[in-house]
């Protein structure tokens, strides 16, 4: 073995040395000569040779032959690049594979390298066992089986989201009995507990740890801070400077997923840590759903955002005050500072706001609402607003929701409220009780120090209960909810200022507001936020960071989800919870990645086991060519070549440039076919049924010209619009049908060039039957959908004066295979006026560059090779009449389109006046 | 047949069969070649006998009586006599040399030597006949005779080939005193006997053109390498190992054959042409028909 190459056969290479014999047996061999019949070689007699230089094989000749020798030699010899190494090949052989989030960005190398080494295993004979330390088999022990099995499950397999738990692995490793070997695919991050798990293995028999090159890339949670959104990077190898891409995508406007913004996560060298800073509107902001590292495939590389990167658009409106009050008592003094970190506040009036339409409204204190302004906040709850209402004396002071059920109110309100632990009444201010379990406040701690010493009082009613989501530790509903539509109405019994109760004052008011939605929560949650309620997942992360709808897995309690570790039972993803959503990222805030130390003892290799190459086809491929170059070369020398050489030429041209050839020629033939004579083209639509009508239409009007007038065209030309040029056809057909393809941006550069050089396209919907132009048929709607790229100008109906109707026979109907009164050509210039006494205004402009209709003329004209009509028209005489029109018409528009408006020169005027009869 | 063919009982028929089976083509293309020269009747261009008007004159005094046309004399005061225009038929007598080197061809899109000589031969006999003149082939020893079946004799014995050497020598067998001759050959062997059979011609009078027919192969000799000449029968053999070395002496050597072609030719009164198979035939059928019309007049 030489540098990585060895040789099946070296023996072979010995004959190497005959090459030496080769060479001086070749330079004695001249080149055989031609045998030419010759009559003139009566005057060659006596003539000599002037030298004698080609009576031995040139030098280089000899070289390439020796060349392709020693090529056919050393290729039959059997050279092997990489050669596979020699590893131990007998007893059980383990294959661990980490098969965490980190073992995703180059999940198919590992797969492939484990496929390597149990092939290999195979072929030893030796018993394998595959086993995931994500995945650890169920019970005891490992079942041993041939290498087969593991081979046809090895494509399954998968990474998952979470990082191996070394410590169950280590139980279940101390559980195999007998001495086994072990092949470690570790994802390359030092796990805890991995060390103990690699001795035991090179305990049970020796351990090769295998390891991918590649950096692990992961993003923790993003967060919001300061107006921008933090989203942390992390790496394993440090060395150097690094930029890494990070995605953020969302729903567009539309619905749609797509990629929202981007920004480089730049690690600086010896940094594991990054944090990636994108300064992004509310809109835009609120509609990320994760953020991904461009390119990495991997679970901890995507960083699912929930609640905490949302900001709501909080609309704020107090009952309007007469005099300028006290900033500290404003009714909306404490809802602005509970809520500015973590929402965005709109104060403006009502109707600015509900065209703002944000997420929520809340309005302090205020009673009444003009009916259009009840209205509009109605229909903006039920379409998912959440309207928050707040008491205070204006409301307790008002007739609101008395009798009735104010739409706007959840519960209808008895008359004054009350006041508890005022300096006229008895009781002491009261506290507020423990929250139900059905509230959305479940699971918060009420401060001692929270009073509330005024309220509005609901009207008793059998709802009242299910309606109150907060109560006083004597009952009575501080916090009443009730739907509407989509949205919900909240109404706190209390101010939004301290006048009537210390909620404001305190951290509760906070948490409430935050539990509503109404704020989000600033950071990550903690135990305690999430606490209490019963965490559904939406959407979970698989290992390669793909996101796929959760379906019935179970809900995961608030503790867990934020304190234990990812499992199998606790999945990265999307979590909501009452109002709320919480995302699991497989990567914490305050992660650090750590690689992976590995024991002298142990050794590790890399993921990219070296392929074997076997070299000998290389070089016997290079000795054939090097022959081939030889023949050639003798053939040149013995002078044969001349008349070879143009077939090999003409052979190679063939070969290597055909399509350009082709092209060029079909277009050139496409050139002189269609310029020299008048030639019609026809759109290649696919369906060879209306191709082919089309053509037979073009052929019978060209008949009919020829019968009919001096012009004789020649037979009509489909036309591919991706590949043809157009400009040599005076008019062309173009047959709509539903499905045929939308010409290329290449293909409408053709055709705007082809309608602004004075072509002529007829645009045939064939459809009149069925329907007006413009109505959505098929045929209508494929129409629109064609032309609106194309610079069609302004059209109309073709108006009683046009040129079309005189420009051969007098026509009043364009008639084809369909009655159609509709054919719209290009629009008169506004200032034409007919001036009195003259039947035609004065057009003198232009050729119309497209006639639109759907009259089906290609049928109409359509003519076999015999002049046979092909299609029947309408019945009996009269449709034999309805073709000769549609026929006229054909004329008509060949003429305009070949003689322009020569007919409409009002020189002819007076001709046609008389034979019009005026 | 021929008298100086050679056939075998068992050969004959399939020869005959043959050359029959290409004459028709040879005697197309001669048809087609003379219709491109074909200049109306050859007359003397004065009085004589002949079947063609020529002029009506006053009668003079020795005219027979008989010879007065009446018609004509009717419609005036005098007499006239009808002449006709004097027709003289000569002779032409057409040799082809069919040795072996006249049926080489240097490519497959070109005729051979041969075929090319054959043509111009028949061609120029159809113009011949067809102006009132006998033909006859030099090799047979027949007189040269008139008319259509005149032609169709000498395309036979064209077409039917004979054992000949390398390289072909005129030998006439019938000379007309005064007749005119065309020798059509590639002239590629010796030169003595060309020579010495002109000089014969030129005693008896007879006047004509050489009309040396090569391939453009030969003229240009584009070989190169090693290469092994053959002459074609292959009694005569060449060998080079640079055939491109030797062009400009064997060019030399052509060159030198064409003027001693054309020296004897001038001192015997003939003329000498050069045709390449390469080019049209019609050129040189024009050549070698005013060639003749030069010496005729």
């Amino acid at each position: 073995m030489i540098g990585g190459l060895s040789f099946a056969a070296p023996g072979l290479l010995l004959a190497l040395i005959a090459l030496p014999i080769l060479w001086w047996l070749l330079r004695a061999v001249p080149p055989a000569p031609i045998r030419r019949r010759f009559p003139g070689v009566a005057l060659l007699i006596g003539l000599k040779d002037d030298d004698s230089q080609t009576d031995k094989t040139p030098w280089w000749l000899l070289l390439l032959r020796m060349l392709a020798v020693a090529a056919a030699i050393i290729g039959f010899a059997g050279p092997v690049l990489n050669p596979p190494e020699e590893r131990e090949t007998d007893g059980p052989l383990l294959v661990l594979m980490d098969a965490s989030w980190a073992s995703a960005r180059d999940w198919p190398v590992r797969l492939d390298r484990a496929r390597g080494l149990i092939e290999e295993a195979g072929r030893d004979g030796r018993p394998v066992a595959l086993v995931q330390l994500t995945d650890l088999p169920a019970g005891e022990g490992v079942a041993f089986q041939a290498a087969n099995t593991w081979l046809a499950r090895l494509d399954n397999l998968e990474p998952q989201p979470f990082a191996p738990d070394m410590g169950a692995a280590l139980d279940w490793v101390q559980g195999i009995e007998g001495e086994f070997q072990s092949f470690w695919f570790s994802d390359g991050l030092d796990h805890p507990g991995r060390d103990d798990l690699a001795q035991a293995l090179a305990d049970a028999g020796g351990v090769i740890a295998f390891e991918g090159g590649r950096d692990v890339l992961g993003l923790g949670p993003a967060r919001f801070e300061d107006g921008v959104i933090l989203v942390p990077g992390y790496r394993l190898e440090t060395e150097a400077d690094r930029a890494v891409t990070v995605q953020a995508f969302g729903l567009d406007p539309t619905g749609v997923e797509r990629e929202l913004a981007r920004g480089d996560l730049a690690f600086a060298a010896g940094d594991g840590e990054a944090e990636l800073e994108l300064d992004l509107p509310p809109e835009l902001r609120n509609r990320i759903s994760r953020f991904q590292i461009a390119g990495e495939r991997s679970a901890g590389a995507v960083s699912l955002t929930d609640d905490g990167l949302q900001r709501r658009e909080v609309g704020l409106l107090a009952g309007a005050s007469e005099a300028e009050g006290q900033e500290l008592l404003s009714p909306l003094h404490y809802l602005r500072q509970a809520l500015a970190p973590t929402a965005d506040l709109l104060e403006v009036g009502l109707s600015d706001l509900l065209l703002a339409s944000p997420d929520v409204i809340i309005l302090a204190d205020v009673a009444t609402l003009s009916p259009e302004e009840t209205q509009g906040l109605q229909a903006w709850v039920e379409r998912g607003g959440m309207l928050v209402r707040f008491a205070g004396p204006r409301l307790a002071g008002s007739d609101v929701a008395r009798d009735q059920l104010d739409p706007l109110l959840p519960v209808r309100l008895r008359e004054g409220g009350r006041t508890v632990g005022g300096a006229m009444s008895w009781g002491e201010p009261k506290a507020l009780r423990a929250f139900d379990e059905d509230s959305p406040f479940y699971g918060l701690r009420i401060p001692a120090d929270v009073r509330v010493s005024s309220q509005v009082l609901a009207q008793p009613d059998p709802e009242l209960a299910s309606r109150s989501i907060a109560a006083l530790a004597d009952g009575t509903p501080l916090v009443t909810r009730a739907r509407l539509g989509q949205g919900q109405i909240v109404l706190f019994h209390v101010t939004a200022n301290a006048e009537w109760s210390t909620l404001p004052l305190s951290g509760l008011f906070v948490q409430m507001l935050e539990r509503l939605a109404i704020s989000t929560r600033p950071v990550d949650p903690d135990a305690i936020d999430l606490a209490g309620i019963t965490w559904v997942p939406e959407v979970l992360l698989d290992g390669f960071g793909t996101r796929r709808e959760a379906g019935v897995m179970p809900g995961v309690d608030g503790i867990d989800l934020a304190t234990a570790p990812l499992s199998a039972a606790l999945l990265p993803g999307l979590y909501s919870g009452s109002e709320r959503r919480v995302a699991r990222n497989v990567l914490g805030a305050e992660e650090m990645l750590s690689a992976a130390s590995w024991p002298a003892a142990i050794p590790v290799e890399g993921m990219d086991a070296r392929p074997v190459v076997t070299l000998a086809w290389a070089f016997l491929s290079g000795a054939f060519v090097a022959l081939l170059i030889d023949s050639l070369a003798a053939l040149w020398l013995s002078g044969r070549l001349p008349g070879l050489a143009r077939t090999a030429v003409l052979l190679l041209a063939v070969t290597l440039a055909p399509e350009a050839q082709a092209q060029e020629e079909s277009d050139e033939a496409l050139a002189l076919l269609a310029t020299s004579e008048v030639t019609f083209g026809y759109v290649l639509t696919g369906d060879a049924r209306l191709d082919e009508t089309s053509r037979a239409g073009l052929y019978g009007l060209g008949l009919t010209l020829a019968r009919r007038s001096s012009v004789e065209p020649a037979p009509p030309i489909g036309i591919d619009l991706e590949n043809d040029e157009l400009v040599f056809f005076p008019m062309i057909y173009w047959p709509i049908s539903p499905d045929q393809p939308i010409p290329s941006d290449a293909a409408y550069a053709r055709l705007n060039a082809y309608l602004r050089g004075g072509g002529m396209i007829v645009f045939d919907t064939r459809d009149a039957d069925i329907g007006r132009f413009g109505t959505s048929t098929p045929n209508g709607r494929a129409l629109q959908e064609i032309a609106r790229p194309l610079d069609i100008p302004p059209l109309e109906p073709v108006p009683a004066d046009h040129v079309l109707t005189r420009t051969f026979y007098l026509l009043q109907d364009f008639p084809g295979r369909h009655l159609g009164r509709d054919v719209w050509v290009e629009a008169a210039p506004p200032d034409a006026e007919q001036i009195e006494g003259m039947p035609f205004r004065n057009l003198n402009d232009g050729v119309t560059p497209v006639v639109i209709g759907g009259n089906d003329w290609a049928a109409a004209w359509a003519m076999g090779e015999n002049g046979r009509p092909l299609y029947p028209i309408g019945r009996g005489f009269a449709g034999e009449r309805q073709r000769e029109i549609a026929l006229r018409f054909g004329v008509n528009l060949v003429m305009h389109v070949l003689s322009g408006n020569y007919k409409s020169d009002q020189v002819h005027v007076p001709a046609l006046l008389d034979r019009l009869g005026q | 047949m021929t008298l100086n063919t050679r056939h075998t009982p068992e050969s004959l028929r399939s020869r005959s069969e043959a050359v029959a089976g290409s004459l028709p083509s040879l005697l197309a293309d001669a048809q087609h070649l003379a219709a491109t020269i074909l200049l109306g009747e050859h007359g003397r261009k004065r009085a004589g006998t002949g079947d063609e008007f020529w002029q009506y004159r006053q009668a003079e005094a020795g005219d027979a009586l008989r010879s007065i046309d009446w018609r004509r004399s009717a419609r005036a005061d005098v007499h006239f006599v009808r002449q006709t225009e004097w027709q003289a038929a000569q002779s032409v007598m057409i040799g082809v040399d069919d040795a072996r080197s006249m049926t080489y061809s240097g490519s497959k899109a070109r005729p051979s030597k041969l075929r090319r000589a054959q043509t111009l031969a028949m061609a120029l006999a159809i113009l011949a006949v067809r102006g009132g003149e006998r033909v006859g082939l030099t090799h047979l020893a027949e007189p040269p005779r008139g008319g259509e079946a005149q032609l169709m004799r000498m395309a036979s014995a064209l077409m039917d080939p004979e054992d000949a050497g390398d390289y072909g020598t005129p030998r006439p067998q019938v000379m007309p005193l005064g007749a005119r001759a065309v020798v059509f050959s590639d002239f590629l062997g010796e030169v003595g006997p060309v020579e010495e059979a002109l000089g014969q011609a030129a005693d008896r009078g007879v006047k004509g053109a050489l009309v040396q027919v090569l391939d453009p192969d030969e003229e240009r000799f584009p070989f190169d390498g090693r290469t092994l000449f053959e002459s074609m029968s292959g009694a005569i053999r060449f060998e080079t190992l640079k055939a491109g070395g030797l062009r400009a002496a064997y060019l030399k050597r052509l060159a030198l054959r064409k003027a001693q072609l054309r020296d004897i030719a001038r001192h015997t009164g003939w003329r000498y042409h050069c045709h390449h198979t390469g080019e049209g035939a019609e050129p040189s059928l024009l050549w070698i028909y005013r060639a003749l019309e030069k010496v005729r007049l």
